[in-house]
């Protein structure tokens, strides 16, 4: 799929000086994808319109947010009360936030269970890593700025992990904060991070894409385009099936926003700051839950060197930089799932573990919640350090199809 | 439609456990019921000025609304002059007089009255002043209905959750103890309230003949101060069945191109 011939003089002539519309006609009616993706591939053009959303209505909210310990809360509230559209604009953007890691989230399990991270989309998949710590920062900062008390405490229990680190611990911990407790230096370091970190997404989404464009789209057979009639070109046949899906989402989206509102939230938050009265319960947002059950977990000192406290700050940033090395620890050369009979059950246990972690980071510190979220924990690793490794060589896959066009069109005589 | 159901269910249960989250015993919260609930929802305007009559005979002596503003009470169907009068009772503070002396002759900070553009004034000058007055801090009843696990609901029931007798689930548990000083509450963490039950028959006097009952009392206030917490409820519904509506088509039509555009690709 070359590009085209342009007819139109304007066109030409622009484009031989700067070749948007051949770009554009790359990445859309001249781009191959499989012609079998499910309704799952939707998730990364809705992850990336829910990224627009939450840009545009920043840039609203921050017209009339003031970063300022003293006003912060109020001007959140006058944005509720007294802008026009403003509790729209902000209940879009706090729902826009759950929204973007149920799509992520969505999206990732999608990938796992594909295998979409196995070669050549081994960079397409770390880079989608990157873009889930970045979201996993910008969440968290965001999260701070209304300064409601669970803002404030969310932020001081999750900086204060960083001081487990021997050594630069603590020196982290006095510049996260700008001085020695969560105070106005600290939410102004955090708005101007909050306010940037999108932009930075934005070029790794980039980045990403580039990767996609590159080595194509995986699809739920697993089985690379081999021939023309694996595929169809993106536009207007994925063009249109992630608008309908967008459509359908954006129902589901807006659902939220506009009759459980602060379904996703906690009630704390709207308890202006006070840095005198702690919360009986200091939770993180939803979206953190299972990490912070792994931090939790972890409350014994590993081998009498690695104190409990660092121990749980290393098992939560291990838990996710796992995700990185996981094209080489699954050496299966099968992709998809359905193709590989005992991974597939292996996944969805995974899936209910990660699930049930997240109930966990959500109740207390205290028996047997403890016990549970340190198998579950063990669990988790297991998978991905033990499961994964040895299944490669022990299981025995399905035979693959030959092509995606042998497979799609048999099924359609049958 | 699957796939919503499932992720509804996901969320839910992502975010259960709020409620039993403290190991305290509290029992389920009251049953009521508000005109403001459910899909198509509205608040009760008339129960809105009911509620408002309690807050401002016997809530306000103690408790502010520091968000709202005098003029916000246009939406409880007062008029222009009404809250031009309601305003005028309260003094707010002003920074300095026209030749820019900061206190009066008798060393005092200038006053004028309100104006509806004012926020509530709120009945202590200060935290301490408030807390001198009452022994603790009255919390400002603003956000209060979107403050707490339950909202409405955890209000409803902590105002008729005042209790004389202590009940056995309660006094049994390990590390519970009586306080003579304060107020038993079935639904307050901890159990003892500094401020005493306030809800009974009769509490105000209602001009539209609806009961006075201590219950009914209760439900007023609860949906005045849902409507001082979430003032754009109203117009958030509203909106919303139109913007669903819309998209409703919407995906119906895109559902359609769809298909016809993929009526002769097998997939």
């Amino acid at each position: 799929m070359s590009s085209p011939e342009w007819k139109n003089p304007v066109i030409k002539w622009v484009d031989t000086r700067l070749p948007v519309f051949s770009l554009m006609h790359h990445s859309t009616a001249g781009y191959p994808s499989p012609r079998n993706l499910s309704y799952w591939w939707n998730f990364g053009s809705l992850a990336l319109t829910v990224l627009i959303v939450m840009v545009l209505t920043g840039i609203f909210l921050v017209m009339n947010y003031t970063p300022h310990v003293d006003m912060a809360f109020d001007s959140v509230e006058r944005i509720m009360r007294d802008v026009n559209y403003g509790w729209l604009i902000r209940y879009v953007h706090m729902n826009g936030a759950s929204m973007f890691f149920i799509v992520v989230y969505v999206h990732i399990f999608r990938g796992i269970y594909y295998g979409s991270y196995k070669g050549p989309r081994e960079i397409l998949w770390i880079l989608g890593v990157v873009i889930m710590l970045l979201m996993m920062g910008t969440a968290f900062m965001g999260y701070v700025l209304p300064w409601g008390q669970m803002s404030l405490w969310g932020a001081t229990v999750i900086t204060n992990l960083f001081s487990a680190f021997p050594i630069v611990g603590d020196f982290i911990v006095t510049l996260l904060w700008g001085g020695f407790s969560v105070d106005n230096p600290t939410l102004n370091r955090f708005f101007s991070l909050h306010y940037l970190l999108p932009f930075v997404l934005f070029a790794v989404v980039g980045l990403h894409l580039w990767a996609l464009h590159s080595v194509k789209s995986n699809n739920p057979l697993g089985v690379e385009i081999k021939q023309p009639e694996d595929a169809i070109p993106f536009h207007p046949y994925y063009t249109i099936k992630d608008l309908f899906g967008m459509s359908l989402f954006f129902m589901f989206f807006l659902f939220f926003v506009f009759w459980a509102p602060n379904f996703f939230g906690e009630p704390d938050n709207y308890i202006p700051a006070n840095p005198m009265v702690t919360p009986a319960h200091i939770v993180p947002e939803w979206y953190f839950l299972p990490f912070y059950a792994i931090l939790r977990a972890i409350t014994f000192d590993f081998l009498w060197i690695i104190p409990a406290k660092l121990g749980g700050v290393l098992a939560m940033f291990a838990s996710i930089l796992v995700w990185i090395a996981l094209p080489w620890l699954d050496r299966s050369k099968v992709r998809s799932a359905r193709f590989r009979p005992v991974y597939k059950w292996f996944f969805w246990v995974l899936v209910a573990d990660f699930v049930f972690l997240g109930y966990l980071g959500k109740m207390p510190a205290e028996q047997p919640y403890v016990i549970m979220a340190q198998l579950a924990t063990l669990y988790y690793f297991a998978h991905f350090l033990v499961v994964l490794p040895l299944m490669a060589k022990l299981e025995k896959s399905v035979e693959l199809p030959e092509s995606i066009a042998a497979a799609v069109l048999k099924k359609g005589d049958a | 439609m699957r796939k919503l159901i499932i992720a509804a269910v996901a969320a839910l249960t992502m975010s259960m456990g709020t409620a039993q989250a403290s190991g305290e015993y509290h029992p389920d919260f009251k049953e009521a019921s508000w005109s403001f609930e459910g899909f198509f929802g509205r608040y009760d305007q008339a129960q809105l000025r009911r509620g408002y009559q309690i807050y401002s005979q016997v809530c306000s002596a103690c408790h502010g609304l520091r968000l709202l503003s005098y003029r916000n009470l246009s939406d409880l169907g007062f008029t222009e002059d009404e809250i031009k009068e309601i305003a005028a009772e309260k003094s707010v503070r002003v920074p300095h007089d026209e030749v820019g002396a900061e206190l009066n002759d008798d060393g005092e900070f200038f006053t004028r009255e309100a104006k509806p553009s004012d926020r509530f004034v709120s009945p202590f000058p200060n935290d301490a002043a408030a807390i001198d007055a009452n022994g603790a801090l009255p919390p400002d009843l603003s956000l209060i209905a979107k403050a707490r696990i339950g909202g409405p609901h955890y209000v409803y029931s902590f105002l008729m959750g005042y209790a004389e007798e202590i009940p056995e689930e309660v006094s049994s548990q390990k590390g519970f103890t009586v306080n003579e000083d304060k107020n038993f509450n079935l639904y307050y963490p901890g159990y003892y309230n500094s401020m005493p039950s306030q809800i009974y028959d009769e509490m105000v006097e209602y001009e539209d003949g609806t009961p006075m009952t201590a219950d009914q009392h209760a439900k007023d206030i609860v949906a005045f101060l849902n409507w001082a917490a979430e003032p754009e409820l109203d117009e958030r519904k509203s909106l919303g069945l139109k913007v669903m509506l819309f998209l409703l088509v919407l995906t119906a039509m895109l559902y359609a191109l769809k298909r016809k555009i993929w009526a002769d690709v097998k997939h």
